[in-house]
């Protein structure tokens, strides 16, 4: 430690900081531009320049580290002459149009020239004007306002691991530009609208709609995916206008995703229904709420009456509030059937009860930096959480291992040290294999499953593979969205545990939607009730209902045709059931052919609830808008059903009470383990042939996304198209553009070829989450192409 | 499909690039940019070209708005087509207080172009650029690329009519 002294006052801090960063944390301004903690420091923008005492000029606080007996002043006559003239400097070529600038009020020059600057300017020459770029969907440009500070181009080469903004030309020409005016295909680009300090990048979606003074804002969390983003809904007159990233170094440090951040446009989408909507003799009709729950309980209790409780299913999105999970899930086991479940796109659940209180990590979002080796398996990471694909990055950067088993050779910003691109059918079998090669390594493996794998054939590349992950040290090993919905997930889980076992690694889940780990402590799953009471003869996983063919279903946030696995088999068992309850925030023609009673209920920023995230953390937010129309939050709506139903206890008042209820039998329980996993019954070889590839793309995922036009409009979002590797292509005699027939068993889909090198060999790739590609049902499984 | 940039670089282009490529360790590869521009741009008549940039990226694996950036910043490279002789002037300090200025509107009228343009025969392009590092000889003018020193009027007449 060594004592320095700002502004009069006497500081001990850790040498090698940065003069800033000491005044940052004692709360002592010093005006700034290109300088920003989470990024490199540049020193370009010279706006810091303080006066040190001894030093023969001002020097740049940023760029100025801490030494013993330093004495500083930031508001010395010399410090703000300093300060003063950077300032002329900077407003030389800026254009001062604050009046016509989105940027107005929340400017960061505007601030410190409102402090540093003169009120005449002395410059009399003409300034420059710089062509603004289209850079996409997300972010406008109005360059002339650049300051040059390159926090922007920092951020791309840092932060995001892919270069895409640079400066071109140089002195007075300078320009910030993307190479020939390309659009920025990152999915978390939208961070460099926080990170300019003037208006020169702001926000496509909210332009021109509010000033910054007239919102308040809210804290909420992203519904989006597991990792429970810290938001700032920001709304004025009831309608949310934009959202920010809360700062929590704990989760999503200063960032946000591009999907948490503009999925609002989707909030007041045209879908939207205001009031409760039931069929009569075929026709809708728009009715009160009293009648339509009357209808949907009447509706239900003539069926339990009929055929018993056990034949009605509920289905609720991964999205939904803890609080509406456990009512759900109260009110179907109130009546009599245990078959709920927020797994919709999960195909095989047969080891669901050796999963711990929920699939999520044992370890924090913040540790994933400290992890010295990391093994993906069946993981998009960047795209299914981008936050915890920037902690891998963060990982990489400071010399961890990151190793991956997928399906497609993905584009990640950072290295791997090794991978294993396998077809869906040989996932398993490589994981054996890997798994075989490193129990031969053990002093004393298990003879039992020596046995097992003793017929496997370990290919060379797995072997290799299997060698390196063997310098595993202190490690994890993430199971991403392919791993779960794979056919054969458990025996996935079971070879991912065993060779965590063996290197040392945790096992961790990156699930679907924003709150799996809610999903399962509040007992929406068939097998257990809230907190984690196992029941005695479970119910049906969401999957196994459709297979089922129910006669009622209740589906609560759900588009089952964008939403599920085996869509085609949803839509089917849905329009042949007798009675369909919807609660929904939106309404389109594919619900009202199955639905029957369609509910009205409100998107995230329209209610109060909690979320919890992969890691454990509960997150309560309060709602931010009134809900739209007569639409009502998802709990009350359950509320007031389970009490037309008479089902006791569901005297609730507020969500709170809810959360209270289970809460106090839930507290502190940790997921991410697993227990005792068994071992798969025999192993399959890998098919030959063609197989279908499914993901859900990552602005197709939920019902909010897929409503946010900017989004969808983005050259991230995948179209629908059927992926093949140009080697296959080749093999087909197809070329881009071409219309191909893929079938499926009974099932086919029509659509043009697309070509990406990254796939596996005899890997289709066809996205889940489109009309187009919904009547296909199995995720992973052989197909046959011709050409149309 | 995206497209193969790299093929634009002709064989022995490349071998130069992996020569400069051999030199700097592979983390600090993006260094070798600046003489693998070079390279492209001697390969292209003297100017490089969008694909040409690209190329370049691409072979030495960095993102391409890397080779934007130095092929904009520095003013040796041309992004249009230029003359077949490329004569740039200095006017930086030292230069213009040893005459520069009266040299280029010297070369100006002797070509009839202005700065930036090259002769309608396709022979000179004229340039001004920032210092040249040749102040002791100020002032100074590189054509193509070789220095001329303490320039004067007959040594630029003379120089002129060696070019090709
Ligand atoms: S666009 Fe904004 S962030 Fe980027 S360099 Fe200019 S002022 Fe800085
Ligand atoms: S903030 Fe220090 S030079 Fe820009």
């Amino acid at each position: 430690m060594i004592e320095i002294e700002i502004d009069g006052k006497k500081f001990q801090v850790e040498p090698g900081k940065m003069i800033i960063e000491v005044a940052d944390d004692a709360g002592i301004r010093i005006p700034r531009f290109c300088y920003h903690k989470k990024l490199s420091i540049a020193a370009n923008c010279r706006m810091c320049l303080i006066e040190v005492e001894k030093a023969p000029k001002p020097l740049p606080a940023c760029a100025t580290p801490v030494s013993d007996g330093m004495v500083v002043h930031t508001h010395s006559a010399r410090a703000l002459d300093a300060q003063r003239s950077v300032m002329e400097f900077l407003l030389i070529n800026h254009p001062l149009d604050c009046p016509i600038c989105d940027q107005g009020g929340e400017c960061e020059l505007q601030d410190v020239a409102v402090g540093y600057g003169k009120d005449v300017s002395r410059y009399t020459e003409g300034k420059r004007s710089v062509k603004d770029k289209d850079i996409g969907s997300l972010v406008a440009t109005d360059m002339t306002r650049c300051i040059h500070c390159t926090r922007c181009v920092r951020f791309g080469d840092e932060v995001l691991g892919v270069p895409q903004l640079g400066t071109i030309g140089r002195g007075g020409k300078t320009e910030i530009a993307t190479y020939v005016e390309q659009s920025l295909d990152s999915v978390m680009s939208g961070n460099i609208i926080d990170l300019c300090p003037v208006g020169a990048l702001t926000s496509k979606p909210f332009r021109f709609q509010a000033r910054s003074w007239e919102m308040e804002q809210e804290t909420n969390y992203s519904p989006h995916d597991c990792v429970g983003s810290n938001l700032h809904i920001q709304q004025r007159r009831q309608k949310v206008l934009r959202v920010a990233p809360k700062e929590n170094e704990a989760i999503n440090e200063t960032w946000l995703s591009d999907r948490d951040r503009f999925s609002y446009l989707g909030l007041l989408h045209e879908d939207r229904l205001a009031e409760p909507l039931i069929k009569q003799n075929g026709e809708w009709k728009t009715v009160d709420w009293q009648f339509a729950l009357n209808v949907a309980a009447e509706g239900i209790r003539k069926l339990i009456d009929a055929q018993g409780g056990q034949k009605i299913g509920a289905i609720i999105s991964p999205n939904a509030t803890t609080e509406e999970m456990y009512l759900l899930q109260k009110m179907m086991r109130a009546l009599g059937s245990q078959n709920i479940d927020h797994r919709t796109r999960v195909t095989d659940v047969s080891d669901q009860k050796h999963i711990g209180a929920f699939p999520g990590m044992g370890f924090s979002i913040a540790s994933i930096e400290e992890q010295s080796s990391i093994l993906l398996i069946g993981s998009h990471v960047t795209h299914e959480q981008p936050i915890i694909g920037h902690r891998i990055r963060k990982a990489a950067l400071q010399g961890s291992s990151i190793f991956a088993i997928n399906l497609e050779n993905y584009q990640f910003p950072f290295d791997l040290s090794d991978k294993l691109i396998v077809k869906p059918s040989a996932l398993v079998w490589h994981l054996a294999s890997v798994a075989k090669v490193l129990l031969t390594k053990q002093t004393n493996p298990d003879s039992e499953l020596m046995a097992f794998l003793a017929d496997l054939h370990v290919s060379e590349e797995a072997n290799a593979f299997a060698d390196k992950l063997m310098q595993f040290d202190k490690g994890c090993i993430f199971l991403g969205e392919i791993a779960q919905n794979h056919p054969q997930a458990s025996a996935i889980r079971y070879f991912a545990e065993l060779i965590g076992k063996m290197t040392n690694a945790q096992v961790g889940t990156l699930t679907t939607g924003a709150n799996a780990a809610g999903a399962w402590l509040a007992g929406a799953v068939p097998h257990r009730s809230a907190a984690q009471k196992s029941v005695a003869s479970p119910g049906l996983s969401a999957k196994q209902m459709f297979d089922a063919k129910l006669p009622a279903y209740l589906l609560f946030n759900i588009e089952p045709e964008y939403d599920c696995t085996h869509a085609q088999t949803a839509i089917n068992a849905l329009k042949d059931a007798s009675l369909v309850v919807v609660m929904t925030p939106y309404v389109t023609e594919a619900i009202k052919e199955y639905a029957d009673v369609i509910l009205p209920i409100v998107p995230f920023t329209e209610t109060s609830g909690t979320y919890v995230n992969v890691e454990g953390k509960w997150q309560h937010f309060s709602g931010t808008v009134k809900p739209f129309g007569e639409a009502r939050p998802g709990w009350k709506v359950l509320r007031v059903l389970s009490n037309l139903l008479d089902l006791e206890n569901f005297e609730f008042e507020s969500s709170l009470d809810v959360l209270n209820t289970l809460k106090d039998s839930v507290d502190g329980i940790l997921g991410g383990h697993h227990n005792a996993l068994e071992l798969p019954s025999k192993m399959n070889l890998p098919h030959e042939g063609l197989e279908r590839i499914t993901q859900w793309p990552i602005y197709r995922t939920d019902n909010l996304v897929r409503r946010a036009y900017a989004l969808q409009e983005n050259i991230v979002n995948t179209i629908p198209q059927i992926y093949v590797n140009n080697a296959l292509a080749k093999k087909l005699a197809c070329a881009e553009g071409d219309l191909i027939v893929v079938s499926q068993g009974q099932a086919s889909v029509t659509l043009p070829l697309a070509i990406n090198d990254a796939l596996v060999d005899d890997g289709v790739y066809i996205p889940a989450g489109f009309q187009e590609t919904a009547t296909l049902n199995e995720l992973f499984s052989p197909v046959t192409i011709v050409r149309s | 499909m995206t497209k193969n940039y790299i093929e634009l670089l002709t064989d022995a282009s490349q071998k130069n690039i992996d020569e400069w490529l051999a030199r700097y360790p592979y983390e600090k590869r993006r260094s070798a940019l600046l003489p693998a521009l070079h390279v492209a741009q001697d390969q292209n008549g003297g100017y490089l070209t969008d694909n040409l940039l690209q190329a370049v990226a691409d072979y030495i694996d960095v993102p391409k708005i890397y080779a934007y950036e130095a092929a904009t910043f520095y003013s040796m490279f041309e992004l249009k087509p230029v003359g077949r002789n490329k004569v740039y002037v200095c006017n930086s300090v030292c230069c213009m207080l040893r005459g520069s200025d009266d040299i280029i509107e010297q070369l100006k009228a002797k070509l009839n172009i202005n700065l930036g343009e090259t002769t309608p025969d396709g022979k000179i392009t004229l340039k001004e650029v920032e210092c040249l590092a040749a102040c002791g000889g100020a002032p100074a003018m590189m054509v193509n690329k070789t220095y001329h020193e303490n320039l004067t009027s007959e040594k630029i007449d003379e120089i002129l009519q060696g070019l090709e």
